[in-house]
């Protein structure tokens, strides 16, 4: 299955255009890394390929079908900052639920502790939350996953923890990955292919 | 965890710790608060009539011990006068705020979820009533329900919406665009879900914060109508009616009659405020730690 | 009479200070040159907040414990940690800038004197400057010139910024500009501007280069460089080890709250045998260039820090008597290191 964008074009209202007459694709099992400079549109780009914002112009495909609208999505995208995304006034317990179940060995693999359920998000660290946001969005639907800056607030270590286990389901469930980082060394270790937005953004030099 | 009072004596670079923490002092005035409002309401619901029966006997008597707030001219006693007037007063005031707390709810959330044609229609009524001085729309809803209780309070719901509204969508339309909120869409869902299990609980600190700073506003409304005749009827003892009255008598040296009430309901609707700001502080996370 | 003073220990550099009262560990402490002075100490420094915990229990959190650190003239140390490791809130402690329910306890010391709430006031924006994170620490009313002019005290303040303004190739027109005209590049020169012309001897700068294109992270850091040739001390807190590589002289890693080791930059290299704490090891196999390894487990929130050494549960060289008191600092290999075991 394969994880498409053709001609992609998008602006903020009147503004001007971020991304022009993009075209990107991600295989299952592919794992796939986007680099360009800040400001330069990638991260726009991760939410469109997630159905995050609609282009204003070209189509995201998913198996030749447009993204679903409705139900758990087969694209799924992690944030850079993972205190945003968990609601402040829900135990991690019911945000790790939100979407799916996932298995204990799962969450055994990405470090996540039983005790941490009962927890408010302000009782854990930045790398024990994005943990949660990771098992969260690795439901047996999601087909691919956007990492946008997923661990750049992370250090090192957490960063490399997380993403042996993130490479191992991916590889398991035959998921693709497109790792958006301004970090070559991490997009260089991960990737077996990278797409430099500013190349393929035909409306930026 | 570290003894407290052994930290105290340490040399720091500032800050000691007060013998009460912050959070133990607000809710102690918040106790106090509840403990003198009930006792009030509940007092002034208990007292039985015959202390505000006319007895000619006993009429135009300044304040005494027997009488703190002195007796007017039908003899009655002004303390349970204005008892009686403030429990009916603080009745109605509340109840007409709950109502009004819960149409500003009800207005912010469909505002802020319903698209862009609710959003519109809620904010010009915002901006409608809030161009007009709240005693003169109260005024003519009042009025134009023939007065009396129901006048009153459906007066002062109707027109103590407007700036809980506008709180509360602010706070929603925040939320819409919180990354939780968009993960949980692509977690399959729906709108409803979302507002209630995501956005709801956001809210519900925001609404019992402004419930509780509404109520003074309710109460000082309801007395203000009611003393300009357009609220209660006379045989009703609110304390609007005390003050109407009063005023005829002032000029015969008889301070007393509204002097009292006057200060009664002040004093009651300034431990509410002050009762609203102490939740505020309690529950808003910028004064939770300090 | 203080500013005398301070005039004299600028200009006249020759003559060595009076270092009465410095412990060993900062007085000579990575002094390559002879005559270097110690400009910032920070000794067993702790940092609690007063915290609620459940209804009406206040609970201290220790989010900085027993950290040492000290910086010489012309010395840039990068302090190196993740988040929640109190890299931040050291800064603020230095500039005495923390919220009201945090204590404070040990000692900084500012050229040889103890920093008191008075004398941080009083120095920072002048001798201690801090080159904060983005423009939105600028004033948005306020012309850019006119807000680096402030913080200029003697001299002709116009002819001051206007130098400094054209040493970082920003045009007359820039002065007129607002914060929000400027764009990433030209904020970053503004904010560093104002720390320069403060005639700054000691300069904090909380993470001046995230989320920043590889060319515009080179020149910044060529700006903290040139002030620290001038004799400024430079204290540079990341969380990129490669950006502090790039110019520090030493780096300091935080761990938790404290300082686990001082490592002069040589030592980040190979496979990090050189580095003396065993994170610091770790966190450097870590690096994706490098082993791309992980050692399991997680840095420990404040309100839940081990007994002993504030490692020992991750650590693969920990003993028992590891976890029943946390080592002291010691001096190792022309560096500093918090662990027993160490060689």
């Amino acid at each position: 299955m394969l994880l498409e964008a053709q001609d992609i074009g998008f602006r903020y209202s009147k503004g001007p255009w971020i991304l022009r007459g993009v075209d990107m694709h991600i295989a299952q099992g592919e794992i796939v890394g986007l680099v360009g400079p800040s400001g330069c549109g990638k991260s726009t780009f991760g939410r469109i390929l997630a159905g995050y914002e609609w282009p204003l112009e070209g189509h995201v495909t998913l198996g030749g079908e447009p993204l679903p609208t409705a139900g758990y999505q087969p694209v799924q995208l992690v944030f850079q900052h993972p205190e945003k995304a968990v609601n402040s006034r829900w135990r991690l317990g019911d945000t790790l639920k939100e979407g799916w179940v996932p298995e204990a060995s799962l969450l055994e693999a990405l470090g996540i502790e039983q005790e941490w359920f009962k927890r408010w998000p302000n009782e854990l660290s930045g790398g024990e939350l994005q943990r949660f946001c990771i098992a969260r969005a690795l439901g047996p639907k999601t087909r691919f996953l956007i990492a946008d800056e997923m661990t750049t607030m992370l250090d090192a270590i957490t960063q490399a923890q997380i993403w042996h286990v993130v490479l191992e389901i991916a590889k398991k469930q035959n998921m693709g990955i497109l790792v958006v980082s301004h970090e070559w060394n991490l997009i260089k270790r991960l990737c077996s292919r990278i797409i430099e937005l500013s190349i393929v953004n035909r409306d930026r030099e | 965890m570290i003894n407290i009072d052994a930290l105290r004596e340490k040399r720091s670079l500032g800050f000691r710790l007060p013998r009460f923490n912050r959070r133990q002092q607000t809710l102690i005035t918040i106790l106090l608060m509840i403990i003198f409002l009930s006792s009030v309401i509940v007092g002034g619901a208990l007292l039985g009539n015959e202390r505000i029966a006319t007895n000619f006997e006993t009429k135009n008597l300044s304040p005494s011990l027997k009488h703190p707030f002195g007796t007017d001219w039908l003899g009655r006693d002004m303390l349970t006068r204005t008892l009686k007037g403030i429990t009916l007063s603080m009745g109605v005031g509340m109840l007409a705020a709950t109502v009004s707390a819960f149409i500003a709810l009800i207005l912010g959330l469909l505002a802020a979820t319903m698209g862009k044609w609710a959003d519109t229609v809620v904010t010009w009524l915002v901006d409608l009533f809030l161009s007009v001085p709240h005693l003169v729309a109260l005024i003519l809803i009042a009025f134009a329900l023939g007065g009396g209780m129901k006048g009153v309070i459906i007066g002062v719901a109707f027109t103590h919406w407007p700036s809980l509204t506008r709180v509360i969508r602010a706070e929603v339309l925040q939320l819409r665009s919180a990354e939780f909120i968009q993960v949980s869409k692509k977690m399959g869902k729906s709108r409803w879900w979302i507002a209630v299990k995501h956005i709801l609980p956001h809210l519900i600190p925001q609404f019992f914060i402004g419930l509780m700073l509404l109520f003074p506003h309710a109460v000082l409304h309801e007395a203000s109508i009611t003393f300009l005749g357009f609220g209660l009827s006379p045989h009703q003892p609110a304390i609007g009616i005390i003050l109407s009255e009063s005023m005829r008598y002032l000029s015969t040296g008889m301070w007393w009659l509204a002097f009292f009430p006057g200060l009664s309901l002040l004093i009651m609707v300034r431990a509410f405020d002050i009762l609203g700001d102490h939740l505020h502080m309690l529950m808003d996370p910028h004064h939770a730690h300090n | 009479m203080r500013w005398i003073k301070w005039i004299k220990n600028r200009f006249i550099p020759s003559k060595p200070e009076s270092v009465v009262g410095l412990s060993w560990e900062s007085a000579d402490f990575g002094g390559a040159e002879t005559g270097s002075k110690t400009v910032l100490e920070v000794e067993d420094l702790s940092v609690s907040f007063v915290q609620y915990e459940k209804g009406l229990q206040q609970k201290q959190m220790k989010v900085i414990s027993s950290l040492d650190i000290a910086i010489n003239r012309g010395e840039i140390l990068a302090v190196v940690g993740s988040s929640g490791s109190g890299k931040s809130l050291l800064a603020h402690a230095i500039l005495g800038i923390l919220p009201e329910n945090a204590s404070v306890t040990g000692s900084i010391k500012y050229n040889g004197k103890e920093l008191t709430l008075q004398r941080q006031a009083m120095l920072r924006g002048n001798e201690i400057a801090l080159v904060p994170q983005s423009v939105n620490y600028l004033d948005p009313l306020m012309q850019v010139g006119a807000q680096v002019r402030t913080g200029i005290k003697n001299g002709d303040a116009l002819a001051v910024q206007r130098e400094v303004f054209d040493r970082y190739q920003l045009k007359p027109e820039v002065d007129r500009f607002y914060p929000f005209q400027l764009s990433g590049g030209m904020a970053r020169r503004i904010l560093i501007s104002t720390a320069i012309v403060s005639d700054a001897q000691l300069v904090i700068a909380d993470e001046p280069t995230p989320g920043l294109d590889p060319e515009v992270v080179e020149e910044t850091l060529g700006y903290f460089r040139e002030m620290s040739a001038r004799g400024c001390a430079v204290m540079l807190i990341t969380h990129d080890i490669e950006t502090a590589l790039k110019i520090a002289d030493k780096v300091a890693v935080f761990y938790a709250g404290t300082t686990v080791e001082v490592a002069p930059i040589e030592n980040f290299s190979g496979d990090g045998e050189a580095l003396r704490h065993p994170y610091s090891k770790a966190l450097w196999r870590a690096l994706p260039q490098n082993g791309f390894m992980p050692i399991p487990g997680a840095q420990p929130m404040p309100n839940n820090l081990p007994e002993g050494c504030l490692f020992a549960p991750r650590c693969s060289m920990a003993t028992s008597e590891c976890s029943i008191k946390q080592p002291k600092v010691r001096k190792l290999r022309d560096g500093m290191v918090r662990c027993g075991h160490a060689t």
